[in-house]
């Protein structure tokens, strides 16, 4: 078992959440972990990336090398192309369809998905709708890593108990909602499954 | 006793190993990618019970002196900060590389290649043989935690400092690190060892010989060190890979079944007898190093080597940092083929966030900059150099920490009028008070605009050493006149008074101090944070 995913949002979006209970549960399941993250100035609203690789054997390298991430998972459309350039043939691609627009020029996103599709089948997801039916539009990075969790490698339980280790300490009404949001992102990812 | 598993950032790794080997204190000034070593510590429960202090320091210059001045009492000390840090403390650096230590003293030092968050990508080992010390460049969060332990032993077994180097890729990543038993810290124990430590000539000379004549055994104690050590392999290709060039070469060797030898090195200076062995072995060397390439020109010698192949021949690129397709490629390994980027991919660059004080006080600068028909900014490091980026276009240079005000000064000696600068609240306590000193003692015709938002932003919103009305009190002290010490609040209703302000600040022919304050938004969000969180 060896996963590698690249995490993909603007800074701010809370992709470091999504990894935190990635992380989690990956140790939890005994695993080795390394897991890259952006600090510094780009937090400020820029291009920001998370490498996350995990895996039953030593790993060397912090970062994913081209042509072999088995998942990106984006949570901004634009910032889900931005690196095709790491994925394997085999890999997945699972992103959001909220536009985070800061920047002049932002390409409509009908050809976003567009290109996205020329490239790979992608598993688009409406992540800050899900996330308001389940109780807050905060929760969309949570929606995002249930719509992902079927390629994690990790079992859906494990990471609901990373999300309950990561949310615990703000109450159990958030960790609710996360579950929720969770739950809703993995449903529309296993019926998506089913149907193509 | 700890034996647990934590997941751990480079940057952490290094502090819970520095606490677990019995550090008394840590000093540092924030500065990415090294901040989160202190902040760790700061967090640290077991460093708040076993009273390790770790407050910011004004500047790496006197975080440094503070450390030597614990490593001379006697006590381990850790100092941290990032690679241009160095370049502030290097005086204290060097010289101690001279005096020595009694107590463990080690640097940890954060380089950032291909400059994430950074003016240039210089490469902190230099500083390590232009001061003859001993440097270790551990390859993984777990490598890092025990090299804390072996860099205060070795600190302590040969009195010198010593230097953890890592960059950023490793700082700033995760993984599972195993704690060992925790060391306890030292007690007080200060010599009286003037022979040592008051550099005068006729004891520096003798302090100098004794460090030159330490380097035999330096390179001894590399030749043993658990971070150095030889990956064994066939054929005609050898590899030396200094610090995390180890890990690219490794996970490319695997990745395309490639079986070279690899000589891993993470201890300084290098052990001349593995590298002997491998050349001696190898029709051909590939040395891969994570920043300059330092021991590679080394190896190449003045008239070069045929033999030696990496950054300097293009094998690797000059700049830049390292990763598995770059060395994979170097090792003669084909590219996996990969899907492009599509073209109406754009850059989506940092900005200053929204609602964020330094926007209004860009947006009040530049209306009067508009009337003037010179209208340089020169500016500083933090936030508020994302003010060079659109939609504010407003400052023009950003050099090193604290030149806004220094620059601002020589330029307006040349007879540039309005001479004006931009500095924030914890740049000007680091570096910027001395040069508003020179402004006064010259009566330079200058502007100083210190942009106070109470905290260091860039870096997380680290305590600032000066903000608040301590900065008027400050500007006063270094003689600048009271009526020319302004304080404005840069709030898109106070924008009409803030330019009358400037303006008639720009038009006075002496030195003044326009004082913008507003909270940082991100930290008095997390203020507001906390307090809910206390009253629940």
């Amino acid at each position: 078992m060896e996963k590698n995913i690249i995490l993909a949002g603007v800074g701010g979006q809370g992709i470091l959440s999504i990894a935190a209970v990635i992380d989690w549960a990956a140790l939890d399941a005994g695993l080795v972990i390394r897991q890259a993250e952006v600090h510094g100035m780009s937090q400020r609203g820029g291009a920001v990336q998370s490498h996350l690789r995990i895996s039953d054997r030593e790993l060397f390298a912090d970062l994913i090398a081209h042509g072999t991430a088995d998942l990106i998972l984006s949570v901004e459309p634009l910032e889900s192309l931005r690196y095709l350039p790491w994925l394997a043939p085999e890999g997945h691609v699972v992103t959001s369809t909220d536009p985070f627009v800061n920047v002049q020029g932002y390409p409509p996103v009908e050809r976003i998905i567009k290109a996205l599709r020329s490239a790979v089948q992608p598993l688009l997801v409406p992540a800050e709708q899900l996330a308001r039916e389940a109780g807050s539009a905060r929760a969309s990075n949570m929606v995002m890593l249930g719509a992902a969790a079927p390629f994690t490698g990790l079992e859906p339980e494990r990471l609901e108990a990373g999300i309950e280790a990561l949310f615990g300490a703000k109450g159990w009404e958030i960790v609710e909602i996360n579950i929720r949001a969770f739950r809703k992102g993995l449903t529309l990812s296993n019926a998506n499954q089913t149907t193509s | 006793m700890n034996r647990s598993r934590l997941l751990l950032l480079g940057a952490e790794a290094v502090a819970q190993g520095a606490l677990d080997a019995g550090i008394s204190g840590v000093y540092a000034y924030p500065g990415t990618p090294s901040t989160e070593i202190t902040e760790y510590i700061q967090r640290s429960a077991l460093a708040r019970e076993s009273g390790v202090r770790s407050s910011w320091s004004s500047n790496e210059k006197t975080a440094y002196e503070a450390a030597l001045g614990m490593a001379y009492a006697g006590k381990r000390s850790l100092v941290c900060m990032k690679h241009v840090g160095l370049n502030v403390a290097a005086d204290a650096f060097i010289n101690s590389a001279i005096t020595g230590v009694n107590g463990g003293l080690v640097l940890a030092v954060a380089d950032d290649p291909s400059m994430h968050s950074s003016q240039n990508e210089q490469d902190s080992r230099v500083y390590g043989r232009f001061a003859m010390v001993p440097v270790l460049e551990p390859a993984s969060q777990q490598e890092l935690y025990d090299a804390m332990f072996h860099a205060f032993e070795l600190s302590e077994s040969v009195r010198l400092p010593v230097i953890v180097r890592m960059t950023t890729r490793l700082s700033h990543s995760r993984a599972g690190v195993e704690r060992r038993d925790a060391v306890a810290q030292n007690p007080l124990h200060a010599e009286y060892a003037p022979e040592r430590f008051v550099l005068m000539p006729h004891n520096a000379r003798v302090q100098y010989r004794h460090l030159l004549e330490l380097q035999p055994k330096l390179e001894a104690l590399s030749e043993s060190s658990f971070l150095n050590r030889t990956v064994e392999g066939s054929g005609t290709l050898g590899v030396i890979a200094f610090g995390i060039g180890f890990n690219y070469v490794m996970e490319a060797r695997r990745m395309h079944g490639l079986g070279c030898r690899v000589l891993k090195v993470g201890q300084y200076p290098p052990p001349r007898q593995k590298i002997d062995e491998l050349f001696a072995t190898c029709d051909e060397v590939l040395v891969v190093e994570e920043g300059y390439p330092v021991y590679e020109e080394l190896f190449r010698g003045y008239f070069g080597s045929p033999k030696i192949r990496g950054r300097m021949d293009g094998a690797l690129p000059r700049d830049g940092e390292l990763t598995t397709d770059l060395v994979a490629s170097a090792l003669g390994a084909t590219p996996a083929e990969t899907t492009a980027v599509p073209e109406i991919v754009i850059n989506r660059p940092p900005e200053l966030c929204r609602a964020c004080g330094h926007r209004d006080m860009f947006e009040a600068i530049n209306t009067v900059m508009r009337e003037q028909a010179e209208h340089h900014l020169f500016s500083d490091i933090g936030c508020y150099t994302l003010g060079a980026l659109s939609p504010f276009s407003a400052i023009h240079t950003c050099v090193d920490m604290g030149a806004s005000i220094t620059m601002a000064k020589g330029a307006a000696d040349a007879g540039l009028r309005p001479a004006v600068c931009v500095i924030g609240d914890s740049t000007f306590a680091h570096s910027g008070m001395t040069g508003l000193l020179d402004a006064v003692n010259d009566r330079s015709p200058i502007t100083v605009i210190i942009a106070d938002n109470d905290t260091t932003a860039m870096t997380g919103g680290q305590c600032s050493s000066a903000s608040g009305s301590k900065l008027e009190r400050i500007c006063r002290g270094l003689g600048v006149e009271e009526a020319h010490i302004r304080a404005i609040t840069p709030l898109k209703q106070h924008l009409d008074e803030n330019i009358a302000v400037l303006r008639e600040e720009f038009a006075y022919d002496g030195v003044s101090v326009v004082i913008a304050r507003r909270e940082c938004i991100e930290t008095a969000a997390r203020k507001k944070r906390r307090a809910t969180a206390k009253g629940e």
